[in-house]
């Protein structure tokens, strides 16, 4: 059972790298990025194609990054340079990375076996099972949520938070606000694709298929995170969002262990994702049935 | 200083909504005047006020800010010379980020943007003394969020903004409009205070005939895109309510039918 939730809390931090990217897309820009469904798989991808030719693995994974930073500056100049919808930006760039990754692969599944991986210092040190990937996990997080927290509390981070606020505002202030989308949308995929490529190398394999529905991870990640941690301040924030896609591995191990089929994750996920993104209709309703005779007039 | 040339804009044109909204708007504006911009709804108020802007791009004409072309000049690079006060009080701020926060973005309008601290504690400590001058107690709520704010405290702490980092010229476009008389009145007073205090240009679009005979130093009358009326100095200072509604029917050989701007 130990072995479970450790296994499960390492994957969590591994995946909170992406939840932190979702969450700069999603809460500070206000816009929801599907580009990231491409991006995990790219970071996957590139890291899994270029560790399996023998590069260094924390090179391959910065390359996995920057091809992820690739893959949001397109989304982002989709929209704002030729007026596409965002939502639609980013699924046409989800889209097109999905070939691109298969031509990054050369085939749909590449496996990292016996291979040097970003984890194999700590297992060569003779750590075991999910504690390598659970102590790079930790200080990757660290580093980016502290990285984060100083970018968005500078003059640029300030401007794209208020692009994400109020773009008639921004550029009243005069913030050019298409390249703080641009930007905002880059370091978010920027991210995820460092997530991705972390993932791969945990899992022992990357495949074309593995950012299938992960978007919808990472809003049951940021929003778990969010109802259970609070999100008084930006620093509180940012550990809550990585809290809660370690919270969300656990409970997936759980419910698994528990005995549900592994088919139906995502339909658990989806119908998680509905009731917490629901939570500021139903709660008012339900209060309503409770309250309704007795506070009449309030 | 400010000189707009014969500037057309046409919306939606070549549709059934084709709405003609600046036909030939010509206006030339000296150093330190204070523009009241008076008009019936769909006269060009507003459409003149987010052309200077850069809002959208004009059809035709031309706009020259100190004798500098800026017809081209894109929305966020003009608002280095331009402050703006809106209609809507959610318009101005960011309601997500706080006060501090707000008047540092405006504190770096046309200036460039680094990876230096958003807010530093010097400038705390001026926007301190700035707020106590607005007379609302927000220089002890300087960590609160905009958006717990209400419309009047947002216009006023907008106007600071407008006007933190001295525009070349200040544009209000019916910033009182949203708020009840009292506040109304506040927020007007301030604005003129600021703009005396700093020697400003402004332009105020209003839909109160009175506001704009008592403010100011220069009357324009708007109508189907085009002022029809401008009146400056000497005339301005001696006019009322009945010479103006006169004038308008004189010029335009129609009655000023417009229940907002009667009944106000």
């Amino acid at each position: 059972m130990l072995d479970i939730i450790l296994g499960a809390v390492a994957l969590g931090l591994l995946w909170a790298i992406m939840s932190l990217g979702v969450y700069i897309t999603y809460r500070v820009l206000d816009v929801a990025d599907l580009t990231v469904e491409g991006t995990i798989a790219l970071g996957g991808a590139v890291a899994a194609r270029f560790i399996s030719g023998g590069m260094n693995p924390w090179i391959a994974t910065a390359v996995a990054l920057a091809a992820g930073l690739l893959g949001g500056l397109c989304t982002g100049l989709l929209h704002t340079k030729l007026k596409i919808p965002a939502l639609l930006s980013g699924i046409l760039t989800m889209i097109a990375l999905y070939s691109i990754n298969l031509r990054v692969m050369g085939k749909s599944n590449i496996p990292l076996l016996r291979v040097k991986t970003v984890y194999s210092p700590l297992q060569d040190m003779g750590l075991f099972g999910s504690f390598p990937s659970l102590i790079v996990g930790v200080i990757i997080v660290v580093a980016v949520a502290v990285i984060l927290y100083w970018f968005f509390g500078t003059e640029i981070g300030s401007a794209i938070r208020a692009t994400g606020n109020n773009q008639n505002m921004a550029r009243a202030q005069g913030i050019n606000t298409s390249n703080m989308i641009i930007l905002g949308l880059v370091i978010s995929n920027g991210l995820v694709a460092l997530s991705g490529a972390l993932i791969a190398q945990y899992q022992s394999f990357a495949d074309v298929q593995m950012g299938t529905g992960s978007i919808v991870i990472g809003l049951a990640s940021l929003i778990i995170g969010e109802v259970l941690f609070g999100t008084r301040t930006f620093k509180r924030t940012l550990v809550s969002v990585s809290l809660g896609a370690i919270i969300y591995r656990i409970i997936i191990a759980l419910v698994l262990k528990a005995g549900m089929d592994a088919n139906d994750l995502k339909l658990f996920t989806a119908v998680t994702v509905a009731i917490c993104l629901s939570m500021p209709m139903i709660k008012p309703a339900v209060a309503g049935l409770f309250h309704s005779k007795n506070t009449t007039g309030r | 200083m400010l000189d707009i040339n014969q500037v057309y804009k046409t919306f939606n044109a070549g549709t059934i909504n084709e709405k003609k909204a600046l036909t030939g708007l010509d206006i030339h504006l000296q150093e330190g005047d204070f523009v009241q911009v008076i008009g019936g709804n769909g006269a060009g108020k507003s459409t003149m006020l987010n052309c200077l802007a850069g809002m959208f791009p004009v059809d035709q004409g031309t706009i020259q800010i100190d004798g500098q072309d800026v017809t081209r000049l894109p929305e966020f690079k003009r608002a280095k010379l331009i402050g703006r006060v809106f209609q809507d009080p959610m318009m101005g701020t960011a309601a997500n980020m706080n006060i501090e926060e707000n008047l540092a973005l405006a504190l770096r309008r046309g200036e460039k943007r680094t990876l230096r601290w958003g807010v530093t504690n010097k400038e705390r400590e001026r926007y301190h003394e700035l707020l106590k001058t607005l007379g609302l107690g927000l220089e002890d709520r300087m960590t609160n969020k905009v958006g717990l704010l209400s419309g009047g405290q947002r216009q006023a702490l907008t106007l600071l903004m407008a006007t933190l980092q001295k525009p070349r010229i200040l544009l209000l476009d019916e910033h009182t409009a949203a708020l009840d008389p009292q506040t109304a009145a506040k927020v007007l007073e301030l604005s003129e205070k600021i703009i005396a205090d700093n020697h400003l240009t402004a332009m105020m679009v209003t839909h109160n005939m009175k506001d704009a005979i008592v403010h100011g130093n220069r009357l324009v009358m708007m109508q189907d895109g085009h002022i029809i009326l401008d009146i400056a100095g000497e005339e301005k200072k001696h006019l009322t309510v009945e010479t103006l509604l006169e004038k308008f029917s004189q010029i335009s050989g129609s009655e000023l039918a417009n229940d907002r701007m009667l009944l106000s």
